[in-house]
C-alpha cells in the first residue's frame, strides 16, 4: 500500500515534470519554425541570389572589333582568322607537364614562357589561358593530331586585327595590342568588356575610337558544381561587334603617298580644302602594325626603334619643322589685310653683296646674285627673302603670328584623334616673354618672315593653312572619319552667305573663329596670294616652275620651303655646296605646300622631306606626281559623296 | 512473484496483443521512413544506388526489427536492463581497442554486415537503465545523495567514453536523455540548477580541453563568415540551400545545392537540409509535425502505461527522440554549432536507425503489454 502510494506520488510528479518538458519542447519547436520563417520566407530572396551565386558562373566571350574602311569601303583594318591554343585550367592536373608537352609540338620561346607563367599566376582555377594567339597551319595541325596527350589543351579558331595594307597606314589607324592594366583602368570601355585576350587599340584611330570599335563581350552562363565543373550551359548573351569606321582617306593616294617617300624621312598630307576630309597623311619611314597584334618581338621592336629616321614618330603631326618660304603667302596676306603694304610695294634684293641690314646684322637672300626689284607678286613667286625681311619688320611679329594661329598654325589639327599630336609654335613678343623670359628682337621678327627662328610647324598644319587660303579664307574642321553632318553643299552655302558678311577692321583683332566662319577682311588680298601662288608654280622662274602640270585640270598652285637646321654662316655661303656633299644631318628640310585643281580649287596637301635639300628640287616634283592622281581619283570620290548622302 | 508474472503473462492472447498496437505510430515511422528514403535517393541524383539501396534495405529490416521486438515484452527489458547498459558499455570500450577510425575519429566497429557504432545504441541503453533505475527508488529518496550520485556515475561513464572518441554531439544527446530521465524522476530543480551554474563556471576549462576542431567549429557557429571556405563553409551552404528553398521548395530532385555537391555530408547529417531545399518551408513543417505526432504517441502510450518503468522509459525516450530532432534541425538552420548529431529515420547510418528502432520498439511494447505490474 505505501509502494502504491510511493507510486501514485511519483505519478504525479512525472505527470508535472513531463508537462514541464513538454512546454519547453513546445517552446524549441517554436524557435525552430520561427528560424525556418525566416530563412525560407521572410529572406528567400537573399538566399536564392546566393544559391545561385553558388551554382552559375559566368564567362565572358571576347568581341570582335570593328572594320575600318577607307573612303572607298576598302577594308584597311580587318579581323582575320587565327589559330589559337588555349589551355582550360580548370582540366589540367599538372601545369608545367602540360606545358612542356605542348613546348615540344610547338614553338615556344623563353619569353613567351615566362609571359604564359606570369598569366597562369594572375588567373582563376577555372580560367582558360591563351597559349599561343597565332600558330601557323603546320603548328596547329600538328596540335590537333596529338591532341589526345595534351588534357585541357583546346585547338580554337579566333580572329584577330590584320591590317592588309600593313606599312601604308600605321601612322592613320595605328596598331592594337594586349589591355594593359592601364588601359583598363583609363577606358570605361574597355573595363565594361574586358575578356582575357581583348585587343585594345594603342595609337591613331585605333586608340581614339576604341569605344566604337571594341564591341560589346558576350556572356555565356553555366551552372556549375561545388568544384567549379561546368554542368550545363544556361544561356548565352552572344557577343557583339564593334562599330564598322569610315575613314576619310582614300588607300589609293596614301599608297602613292608612302611610295614617294620611299627611303626618306618625310611626310605628305592631303585635305579637302571645304569638308577638312584628310585624305592621305603618310609619314616615312613605317613600320608593320601586324607585328604588334600579338606582342612583338625583341628584334623586331629593336630594329624600330633603333632606325635613325624614326619610324615611331608621325611626322605629320608630330614632327615640328621650321616652315621656311612656305610661310610667305601667309606674311604676304597678314600685310595687306593690315594695310601695310599694297601691290605697288617693291622691295629691292641686291644679292649676297649687299645683303639686308638691321642694327648693323646682315640677312641674305637664297640667291647669290639677287632678284632685283621685287613686287609682292614675285617675291612669293621666286621667293625671294630680301622682300619678306622688309614685309615683316613693317608688319611685325604680333600681327603676323594672329594671322598665322588664324590661319591653322599653332594649334592641334586632329587632337580628337591623336593623342601624340604637337602643337608647334607660334612666336609672338608676348610669348617670348612667357615662355623664355626675355624681350622680343627686331631681328628675330625679320626671320620668322621666312619661316626660320623660333616658329615650329607640322605638316599637317601647313596642309591645313594652305586648304584654310586655297578655299577663299573660311575655317574648316579637318577629319578622319566619315561624318554626314559635314556635308559639302551645307558648307559651300555656309561660305556663300559668309561671303557677304560686312566686317570692319575688327576682323584683324583676336577671336574664336567658329567653322566656316571667314577669316579674312578683303577678299582680293587672298586672290593676290592665290594668284602668286600660280606663278610660282605656272610660270617662268617660279620656284616650283619644273613640277607644274601643263594640262589645265591637273594644273595646281604651290610654294616652296627650304628649312634650315642650322645657321648658315658666310663660310657656308663661300662653298655653296651640293646637296651631296653636306652631312645628312646638316642638309636643309625640303617643303612644300600647293592646292588643285588651280580654276576651281579643292585639295590641299602639304610636303616634307627631312634633309632632302631644296622645297623645289625634292618636295614640289613629289607634289606633282601626287597631285595627278588626287585629281584622277576625284570624280569617284564625289560620286562615293552622293551615294553616301543618299543612303543618309 | 515469478509464478504471478507468468501468470499474468498468459492473460496476454495474441488478439489482445495485436489489438494493442498502436498502429499510427508505424505508420508514422513508415511515412517518415519512405520519406527518408526519397531523400537518400534524392542525394544521389535521382540515381537507384549504393546509399539508397543500403538506406531501404536498412529500414526495411530494422522496421520489421522493430515490428517483432515489439512483442517482447517489456518486462524482459526492465530485467535485462542493467546488462543492456553494461552491455553498451563493454561494446564502447571495445571501441577504443578495435575500432575502425574514419576522418580522426573512432566510434564503429566492424560486426561484418554492418559497423556498428556502440554510442548510438547507448542513447536507448541511458533511458532504459535509468527508467529501471528510477523505477525502484521511493520519491523520497530521490533526494538523497546516494540516489543523486549513482545515476550521475552512471551517466558519465558512457559521455566521457563517447567524447574520447572523440564526438561531442552523440555524447551531448545521451547527457541529455539521461538528464531528461533524471528530471522526470523528480529530482529537486535546484541540482539542475547548481549544476548549470557549475557548468557555467567551468565552460572556460571545458572549452579548453576540446579539440582544435571542436573548438573551430563552435567559433564558427557564433561567426560563420569567419572562414566561409573552411569551417564555416557547411554553415553557409545549409543555410544557402534551405532558405532557397523558399515556401514549396525546388521541388523533387531540383535541389542545386546538393545536386551540384555544394551541400556537405548531405545524406547524413544534413539531410534535412536536402529535403527542405527541394520541399520548401511547407515540406520542412508537415515532417517537423511528423515527428511531433510520434512524440506524441509516445507520451500517450506512456500515460496509459500502469507500471513506473514503462512511463518513465516512454517519456525519457520521447525526450531523448525530441532532443535528436531539435539539435539537428536547429543546427541545420545555424541556431546550434555543427556538433555531428542524425536525424533520426531520416538520416543515413544503420546505428542511428537500429537504435531508434530499438527505442520504438520498447515503447510499443509497453503499449502491449501496458497492464503489466512490473518489478512488485
Amino acid at each position: 500500500m505505501i509502494k502504491k502510494i510511493g507510486n501514485l506520488s511519483k505519478n504525479k510528479i512525472i505527470s508535472r515534470r513531463l508537462f514541464v518538458l513538454v512546454v519547453a519542447k513546445i517552446g524549441l519547436l517554436g524557435i525552430v519554425t520561427s528560424r525556418l520563417y525566416n530563412l525560407q520566407i521572410s529572406e528567400k530572396q537573399k538566399y536564392e541570389v546566393l544559391s545561385d551565386k553558388n551554382r552559375i558562373r559566368e564567362w565572358k566571350t571576347p568581341p570582335q572589333r570593328g572594320i575600318i574602311t577607307d573612303y572607298f569601303n576598302n577594308v584597311i583594318a580587318d579581323n582575320q582568322r587565327v589559330y589559337q591554343v588555349h589551355l582550360s585550367l580548370e582540366e589540367v592536373s599538372n601545369f608545367n607537364n602540360s606545358i612542356f608537352k605542348i613546348k615540344n609540338i610547338i614553338s615556344l620561346k623563353e619569353d613567351e614562357l615566362k609571359k604564359i607563367y606570369e598569366k597562369k599566376e594572375k588567373s582563376k582555377p577555372w580560367d582558360t589561358l591563351i597559349i599561343s594567339e597565332n600558330l601557323s597551319w603546320k603548328e596547329f595541325s600538328k596540335l590537333n593530331l596529338y591532341l589526345h596527350e595534351l588534357e585541357g589543351a583546346k585547338p580554337v579558331l579566333s580572329t584577330s586585327r590584320y591590317y592588309p595594307y600593313s606599312n601604308d597606314l600605321v601612322h592613320v589607324i595605328g596598331y592594337v595590342g594586349d589591355a594593359t592594366s592601364k588601359d583598363i583602368q583609363n577606358k570605361k570601355k574597355i573595363e565594361e568588356n574586358f575578356v582575357p585576350g581583348l585587343k585594345v587599340g594603342k595609337i591613331g584611330i585605333e586608340n581614339s575610337k576604341d569605344a566604337d570599335l571594341i564591341g560589346n563581350h558576350g556572356t555565356k552562363r553555366y551552372e556549375v558544381n561545388a568544384s567549379g565543373k561546368k554542368i550545363s550551359e544556361i544561356s548565352y548573351k552572344k557577343e557583339t561587334q564593334g562599330q564598322n569606321l569610315r575613314t576619310t582617306i582614300d588607300i589609293e593616294i596614301q599608297q602613292l603617298a608612302q611610295e614617294l617617300l620611299k627611303n626618306k624621312a618625310g611626310s605628305i598630307c592631303v585635305m579637302d580644302i571645304y569638308t577638312g576630309e584628310v585624305i592621305a597623311m603618310a609619314s616615312s619611314p613605317t613600320f608593320d602594325p601586324n607585328k604588334f597584334t600579338h606582342g612583338i618581338n625583341n628584334k623586331d621592336w629593336n630594329e624600330i626603334k633603333n632606325n635613325k629616321l624614326r619610324p615611331l614618330l608621325n611626322k605629320s603631326l608630330s614632327g615640328l619643322y621650321s616652315p621656311g618660304s612656305t610661310i610667305k603667302p601667309l606674311v604676304a596676306l597678314a600685310a595687306l589685310e593690315y594695310g601695310i603694304i599694297d601691290t605697288k610695294f617693291k622691295v629691292n634684293c641686291k644679292g649676297h653683296d649687299h645683303p639686308y641690314e638691321l642694327y648693323g646684322e646682315r640677312y641674305h637672300c637664297w640667291k647669290k646674285n639677287g632678284h632685283g626689284l621685287m613686287s609682292m607678286r614675285n617675291a612669293i613667286k621666286q621667293s625671294c627673302d630680301i622682300y619678306f625681311y622688309e614685309v615683316s619688320r613693317l608688319l611685325g611679329v604680333d600681327k603676323l603670328s594672329l594671322i598665322a594661329k588664324r590661319y591653322g598654325l599653332g594649334s592641334k589639327v586632329l587632337e580628337d584623334f591623336f593623342s601624340e599630336e604637337k602643337k608647334g609654335i607660334i612666336p609672338s613678343t608676348k610669348w617670348k616673354k612667357q615662355v623664355l623670359e626675355q624681350s622680343w628682337y627686331l631681328g628675330e621678327t625679320v626671320i620668322t618672315g621666312i619661316g626660320q627662328g623660333y616658329i615650329q610647324t607640322t605638316p599637317l598644319q601647313l596642309c591645313l593653312m594652305t586648304a584654310q587660303l586655297a578655299n577663299g579664307g573660311y575655317k574648316i574642321k579637318p577629319n578622319l572619319i566619315y561624318d554626314k553632318e559635314i556635308d559639302l553643299d551645307i558648307i559651300k552655302s555656309k561660305i556663300e552667305s559668309e561671303k557677304n558678311k560686312s566686317v570692319g577692321h575688327n576682323i584683324l583683332k583676336d577671336h574664336e573663329f567658329k567653322h566656316f566662319e571667314r577669316l579674312y577682311r578683303n577678299p582680293n588680298n587672298l586672290k593676290l596670294v592665290l594668284d602668286a601662288m600660280y606663278g610660282s608654280t605656272n610660270e617662268q622662274f617660279g620656284t616650283s616652275f619644273r613640277s607644274r602640270h601643263k594640262e589645265d585640270k591637273y594644273k595646281f598652285a604651290g610654294k616652296t620651303g627650304t628649312s634650315q637646321v642650322k645657321r648658315i654662316t658666310d663660310q657656308d655661303r663661300e662653298l655653296d655646296l651640293d646637296l651631296e656633299e653636306i652631312e645628312y644631318k646638316n642638309r636643309d628640310h625640303a617643303l612644300f605646300i600647293a592646292f588643285t585643281p588651280y580654276n576651281k580649287p579643292r585639295y590641299s596637301l602639304s610636303v616634307l622631306i627631312e634633309h632632302g635639300g631644296s622645297g623645289s628640287k625634292a618636295a614640289a616634283p613629289l607634289a606633282k606626281k601626287l597631285i595627278k592622281k588626287i585629281v584622277d581619283r576625284h570624280e569617284l570620290r564625289e560620286k562615293i559623296r552622293k551615294d553616301l548622302k543618299n543612303i543618309a | 512473484m515469478i509464478l504471478s508474472t507468468s501468470l499474468n503473462s498468459s492473460s496476454y492472447s495474441f488478439f489482445d496483443k495485436l489489438k494493442a498496437v498502436d498502429y499510427f505510430l508505424i505508420i508514422i515511422v513508415a511515412i517518415i521512413g519512405l520519406i527518408s528514403v526519397f531523400s537518400i535517393y534524392s542525394t544521389e541524383s535521382g540515381n537507384f544506388s549504393f546509399y539508397t539501396k543500403n538506406h531501404l534495405t536498412r529500414f526495411i529490416v530494422f522496421f520489421f526489427m522493430f515490428l517483432v521486438l515489439s512483442f517482447v515484452r517489456v518486462s524482459v527489458w526492465y530485467r535485462q536492463a542493467y546488462i543492456f547498459y553494461i552491455l553498451g558499455i563493454l561494446l564502447l570500450l571495445l571501441v577504443i581497442f578495435f575500432g575502425i577510425s574514419v576522418s580522426g575519429s573512432k566510434r564503429w566497429i566492424n560486426f561484418f554486415i554492418m559497423n556498428l557504432q556502440p554510442s548510438e545504441l547507448m542513447k536507448i541503453a541511458i533511458i532504459v537503465c535509468f527508467a529501471r533505475y528510477y523505477h525502484r527508488i521511493q520519491s523520497s529518496d530521490i533526494q538523497s545523495y546516494k540516489y543523486l550520485l549513482q545515476p550521475i556515475i552512471l551517466l558519465l561513464i558512457p559521455c566521457y567514453l563517447v567524447i574520447t572518441q572523440p564526438d561531442l554531439g552523440t555524447a551531448i544527446l545521451i547527457a541529455g536523455s539521461g538528464l531528461a530521465i533524471i528530471w522526470l524522476a523528480g529530482l529537486n530543480l535546484k541540482y539542475f540548477i547548481y549544476s548549470g551554474l557549475i557548468l557555467l563556471v567551468s565552460l572556460p576549462f571545458v572549452i579548453s580541453i576540446l579539440k582544435p576542431y571542436q573548438k573551430s567549429r563552435i567559433l564558427t557557429f557564433f561567426n560563420p563568415d569567419r572562414d566561409p571556405l573552411g569551417a564555416g563553409y557547411q554553415i553557409i551552404q545549409s543555410k544557402i540551400a534551405i532558405g532557397s528553398g523558399g515556401l514549396l521548395g525546388k521541388g523533387f530532385l531540383q535541389g542545386t545545392q546538393s545536386y551540384l555537391e555544394f551541400l556537405p555530408e548531405k545524406h547524413t547529417d544534413f539531410i534535412f537540409t536536402l529535403f527542405s531545399e527541394e520541399f520548401g518551408f511547407v515540406g520542412s513543417m508537415v515532417l517537423i509535425l511528423l515527428y511531433t505526432l510520434l512524440i506524441y504517441r509516445i507520451i500517450r502510450i506512456g500515460f496509459s502505461s500502469r507500471s513506473f518503468f514503462a512511463k518513465l522509459y516512454c517519456f525519457g525516450f520521447a525526450s531523448g527522440l525530441f532532443l535528436y530532432i531539435f539539435v539537428n534541425i536547429a543546427m541545420v538552420v545555424g541556431l546550434l554549432p555543427i556538433v555531428g548529431a542524425p536525424l533520426p529515420i531520416m538520416s543515413y547510418g544503420g546505428s542511428s536507425m537500429l537504435s531508434i528502432m530499438l527505442g520504438l520498439s520498447i515503447v510499443m511494447s509497453c503499449k502491449i503489454y501496458s497492464r503489466d505490474p512490473i518489478g512488485n
